[in-house]
């Protein structure tokens, strides 16, 4: 039933196939604008520029007008894609993002460059850790987290269909695809996708979390410890069928994300397991401002490794 | 791999150039001012990343506003009434860790864990961990609003400390900047001066080809502000801008710069915002800042 026995050695960094994407999706709808705020290198989009100077719309350095800029082009009949660093789109212009794109229901598509702690040590300022909490705070706007180059780019495609205000993370840090061969569709959105049927513990998991969950589940099986991992790709809405699934079927889930605790996917399975199927679950995730750091080094600070997981797995069943 | 400074062993006495009569002090400033991009470049070296040109350009002007003009040293770094140096441009923290080191804070050697794990000189900069650093700066946009309300502190506690704060050119596009220049001049704040590493460029182009700041003099004119536009790369300018008569205004020094200045081959090129040179680059720029 593994489909991921062994995660893949060969990692990718999703802004590339993001940019390609992007102007595919350029290509076929005149409608698709690009945003951004001097982050025209970081978010990717030279050859973007290249082929569509005039629907890029670089703000330069003001992401509180950028995501202003992109609403008035909702109003006009344009769909943006809003591409800025994940810490000054999500901190910096989060009134926008609320009044402007989701009260307002503009489809715009507001991607989270570099998101959790891809920019290791440029420090706290750049670690996009609170961005979970505080988009899902907002109403009427999906979050998602894709988890490799495919689900980035499935995302997409389901981003311009939809029409819906939707934070999206693109991710820089390098990530193995995680995406099984036999699925027809890398994302789906408001599914959980489940690898294994194992019984004894639940990992839940999401973007860069995903495939060192799959790794997890790979050691533990090695002990004799089935795991099931839930690669949870939309944040919000929350899958919670399969979350209560899970809790039904195994001892106790762990949850792991590349940001805080309060309020991102922790807090959301959290709720979904008090009201429906209380559980035993252990929270792993960004438990302060980080140390200096690359961005390998502070995942293994915080214990975001498959040994983590799997420790934590561990004390739960054990 | 080991930091090297003042490669004739014949340290200058940093603590008292501000005392020197105006023309001695700005060359004294010159050398200083050497020093400092020889250890920016050696600590980018050793990191291999960092953002050279902006550390680069704004050299000379924190040079001289931190040895030529105002209270800062170790001694005084926990006096309520030290002067204020407010780094806006966080992401230039090595050109600040450099003026710090030389100034005594902490020890050069210390230069050489510059975003190193668990080091205290984080890629931006953090004032828990470093003394002398006055704002934990990194989104640009924040320095100023800080420097303002600084200034409104030095008021009202009677302690008349004055405050520098440094952003880039490309920042003042954050409407922040704006909404603080505004609180400034209503406010008459006199005591706080803003410098601008005009340079010209941003993270991924000139400023003038993303959006244009000139006439940036008149906008400050028409915002309440006194302007001084200087060559910021020459230190008796600078001192003489920055001691200037401010009549009763905050003062903005636009400090018209080169990106990746005293280094020739990374000057006024978009690319050199956060590249960081090969070892034999690294050998050529020590050459020509020797
Ligand atoms: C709020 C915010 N948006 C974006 C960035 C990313 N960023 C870092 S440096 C930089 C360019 C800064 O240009 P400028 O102010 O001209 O600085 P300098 O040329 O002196 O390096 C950008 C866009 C940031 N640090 N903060
Ligand atoms: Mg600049």
């Amino acid at each position: 039933m593994n489909a991921h026995s062994s995660v893949s050695n060969e990692t990718f960094d999703c802004r590339v196939a993001f940019s390609e994407k992007l102007i595919a999706l350029a290509e076929a709808d005149p409608r698709i604008v690009a945003v951004c705020n001097d982050s025209v290198g970081s978010s990717n989009l030279n050859a973007f520029r290249d082929r569509f100077p005039d629907r890029l719309i670089n703000v330069g350095i003001a992401e509180q007008n950028m995501v202003g800029v992109a609403a008035g082009l909702a109003n006009g009949g344009f769909i943006p894609f809003v591409c800025a660093a994940g810490p000054f789109l999500s901190g910096r212009a989060t009134e926008q993002v609320k009044a402007d794109v989701a009260y307002s229901n503009y489809g715009i598509v507001l991607c989270a460059m570099s998101p959790g702690m891809a920019y290791g040590e440029l420090g706290p300022t750049h670690h996009s850790i609170e961005d979970l909490s505080w988009m899902r705070a907002i109403d009427n706007l999906d979050v998602l987290v894709p988890a490799d180059p495919e689900q980035t780019k499935a995302a997409m495609d389901w981003a311009v269909a939809s029409g819906r205000p939707i934070y999206m993370r693109v991710g820089r840090h390098k990530v193995p695809s995680v995406t099984p061969a036999d699925r027809d569709v890398a994302f789906t959105f408001g599914k959980i996708d489940v690898t294994g049927d194992g019984n004894d513990v639940a990992l839940v998991a999401t973007g860069t979390l995903v495939s060192r969950a799959l790794e997890a589940q790979a050691i533990l099986a090695a002990d004799g410890i089935a795991a099931r991992v839930l690669n949870v790709s939309t944040i919000k809405p929350l899958d919670a069928e399969t979350i209560i699934k899970a809790a039904k079927e195994t001892k106790g889930l762990v949850i792991a994300e590349e940001g805080v605790l309060e309020g991102g996917l922790g807090a959301a399975v959290a709720t979904t397991l008090a009201e429906n199927h209380p559980a035993r679950a252990k929270f792993l995730g960004v438990t302060s401002f980080a140390p200096t750091g690359s961005t390998d080094f502070l995942l293994e600070h915080f214990g975001l490794t498959a040994k983590g997981i799997a420790d934590a797995a561990r004390k739960l069943v054990g | 791999m080991t930091i090297s400074v003042w490669p004739d062993n014949k340290p200058l006495d940093v603590a008292a150039i501000r005392d020197l009569p105006e023309g001695e002090r700005a060359e004294q400033l010159k050398l200083v001012a050497k020093q400092v991009r020889r250890l920016i470049v050696q600590m980018i070296d050793i990191a291999r990343a960092g953002h050279i040109g902006g550390d680069l350009s704004v050299t000379d002007a924190l040079v001289t506003a931190a040895f030529g003009v105002l209270n800062i040293s170790p001694e005084t770094a926990d006096d309520p009434g030290r002067d204020r140096l407010i780094l806006s441009k966080g992401h230039c923290a090595a050109a600040l860790y450099s003026v710090l080191a030389l100034r005594g804070f902490f020890p050069i050697a210390d230069l050489e864990t510059y975003m190193k794990p668990l080091s205290k000189l984080n890629g931006h900069p953090n004032r828990l961990k470093v003394k002398g650093v006055e704002a934990n700066t990194g989104p640009l946009g924040h320095g100023l609003p800080i420097a303002v309300g600084s200034a409104v502190a030095s008021k009202l506690s009677g302690k008349n400390w004055q405050t520098f704060v440094f952003t880039g050119d490309g920042e003042l596009q954050e409407g922040s900047n704006w909404e603080a220049a505004m609180t400034a001049a209503h406010r008459k704040l006199d005591n706080l001066v803003v410098i601008v590493d005009r340079n010209r460029l941003q993270q991924g182009a000139r400023t003038e080809d993303t959006a244009s700041l000139d006439p940036l003099g008149d906008k400050w004119a028409s915002f309440g502000w006194e302007v001084a536009d200087i060559d910021g790369n020459d230190t008796a300018a600078l001192l003489k801008a920055f001691t200037q008569n401010r009549d009763g205004k905050p003062l903005v020094v636009i400090a018209n710069t080169l990106k990746g200045k005293g280094v020739s081959f990374i000057e006024d090129r978009v690319e050199w915002h956060h590249k960081v040179p090969s070892k034999e680059q690294v050998e050529l720029a020590l050459k020509e800042l020797a």
